[in-house]
């Protein structure tokens, strides 16, 4: 199977009742690495995130893949600034995609019983998953967004709502989907987490890619003064 | 005293009760509960018209339904050739009709929450219209079960339309409520109010028991 990467945006645009909220962005994504997307509140990342997986209405440009986009659906997968937990128990969510692309119930389950240890709800299987708390909810989402071994994940803030320890077992978890081949896509006001993971930056402002650069080179040496100004924690107009 | 007396035919006659209702209620289900998840995931044409429809039609006096049941498969009606009209046939059809629209409205309000819930996570995930519907129907059966139970009470109470279409004939078609009519025309209110009792025994046994079975599986859960 050959790779669906990489992704193209040339002047994409997204917009609501005639404004534009985000573009016109141009962007290559290529394997592998992880982009980090940063950026004041309201300047657009969720929307760009979902721009990208699809689920944002393209209002102007072009988003190509390098391969049909009928066929992309199937190996992307997007983890939600606020995760959406099914009514079920906690392995039936994880083991929910599987079910969906026709795996039994019994192999599912006990592949999602895996993730459900991975991320660390190995001790809950079967509570509902109503029930959890904000964090448990963000590592089920994850837990559900990875059993299918995606090629690219898109992550909306994963850890926003997470303690220090949680936050640093999510991206243990990332590192290892990321080494393992999935490209990482993801959105963070965490600018530690940002250094941590990033191996590419695109530092977006007031909808639009203000900046783009290795990861590196870019917390060590911004390019623009805004961007200096934001990693200092200063309010940039 | 009496009701042992009147085993035998009691008997009968509730058993047809629950019998006609229960299979009203299954064909009714399966006609209703896929059409409140079709209405709550698809945005097609007709959807407003369809639920404007089908909230009109849950305040449809059963008369009237079966009174048009009547006329449709009467000799001289357009289904008169099925021979259907005064068998326990025509009364489930009539009960369709009436319970139908109960259980896709208030299944169609629970699936919607769902759906709005759902939504963004489902299209993320790209699923197919049919398992949306399955995920959504699958999710909300405790309310869906809800939406049933209301049918089911709707339908073993109705006299009006199958009293039409039934014709209330002794071991055909006479069931707990349509006796009950009769028995109280006649003046026997005793028998009446016996039989109206095994009509509510019945009733809340049922509910119940699908109560008790919802229980211990939220218990197995949690
Ligand atoms: N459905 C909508 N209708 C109108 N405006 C919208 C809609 N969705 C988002 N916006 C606006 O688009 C802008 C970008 O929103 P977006 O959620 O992408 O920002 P963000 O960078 O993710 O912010 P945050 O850091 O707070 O999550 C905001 O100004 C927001 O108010
Ligand atoms: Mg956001």
């Amino acid at each position: 199977m050959s790779a669906i990467l990489p992704l193209r945006l040339s002047g994409a645009e997204a917009r609501r009742r005639g404004k534009r909220l985000v573009g016109p962005v141009d962007l290559t994504l290529n394997s592998p690495g992880a982009t980090v997307v940063i950026g004041p509140n309201g300047a657009g990342k969720t929307t760009l995130l979902r721009l990208m997986h699809g689920t944002e209405r393209l209002a102007g440009g072009e988003i190509s893949w390098a391969r049909p986009l009928a066929e992309v659906r199937h190996e992307i997968a997007f983890v939600f600034q606020t995760p959406v937990v099914l009514r079920r128990s906690v392995l039936d969510n994880i083991a929910y995609p599987l079910r969906l692309r026709g795996q039994s119930r019994k192999n599912a389950r006990a592949e999602a019983l895996d993730w459900a240890g991975r991320v660390g709800l190995g001790g809950m299987p079967d509570r509902q998953a109503t029930v959890l708390s904000g964090g448990e909810r963000q590592k089920l989402a994850l837990a559900r967004a990875l059993i299918t071994r995606p090629e690219v994940l898109f992550l909306d803030e994963p850890t926003a709502a997470l303690d220090g320890r949680s936050t640093r077992e999510i991206e243990t978890i990332l590192t290892e989907a990321s080494i393992a081949g999935t490209r990482l896509i993801l959105s963070t006001h965490d600018m530690g987490q940002a250094r941590r993971l990033a191996t590419e930056v695109v530092f977006l402002l007031h909808g639009r890619v203000h900046e783009t650069a290795a990861a590196l080179a870019f917390f060590d040496a911004p390019g623009t003064p805004e961007a200096a100004a934001f990693l200092r924690g200063d309010i940039i107009e | 005293m009496l009701l042992i007396t009147l085993d035998g035919d009691l008997l009968e006659i509730a058993l047809r009760s629950l019998r006609v209702t229960l299979t009203a209620l299954v064909i009714a289900g399966l006609i209703a509960l896929p059409l409140a998840a079709l209405l709550a995931v698809r945005r097609f044409r007709w959807r407003r018209a369809v639920i404007a429809i089908l909230n009109a039609m849950m305040s449809l006096p059963p008369v009237v339904v079966g009174l048009v049941v009547y006329v449709i498969l009467s000799r001289s009606g357009p289904l008169g050739a099925l021979g259907l009209l005064f068998t326990p046939g025509a009364m489930i059809i009539a009960q369709v009709i009436i319970i139908v629209p109960l259980i896709a409205s208030i299944a169609h309000q629970s699936l919607r929450d769902l759906w709005s819930e759902y939504h963004d996570l489902l299209i993320s995930m790209n699923v197919t219209q049919t398992q949306k519907m399955a995920t959504l129907l699958w999710d909300a059966r405790r309310a869906l079960l809800t939406a049933m139970l209301a049918g089911f009470g709707r339908a073993i109470g109705e006299v009006g339309a199958i009293m039409i279409v039934g014709g209330n004939i002794e071991h055909a078609t006479r069931v707990l409520t349509t006796a009950i009519a009769l028995e109280t025309g006649k003046g026997d209110f005793a028998l009446a109010l016996a039989l109206g009792f095994v009509l509510i025994a019945l009733a809340v046994t049922i509910n119940f028991a699908i109560h008790a079975l919802t229980r211990t599986e939220r218990e197995a859960r949690w």
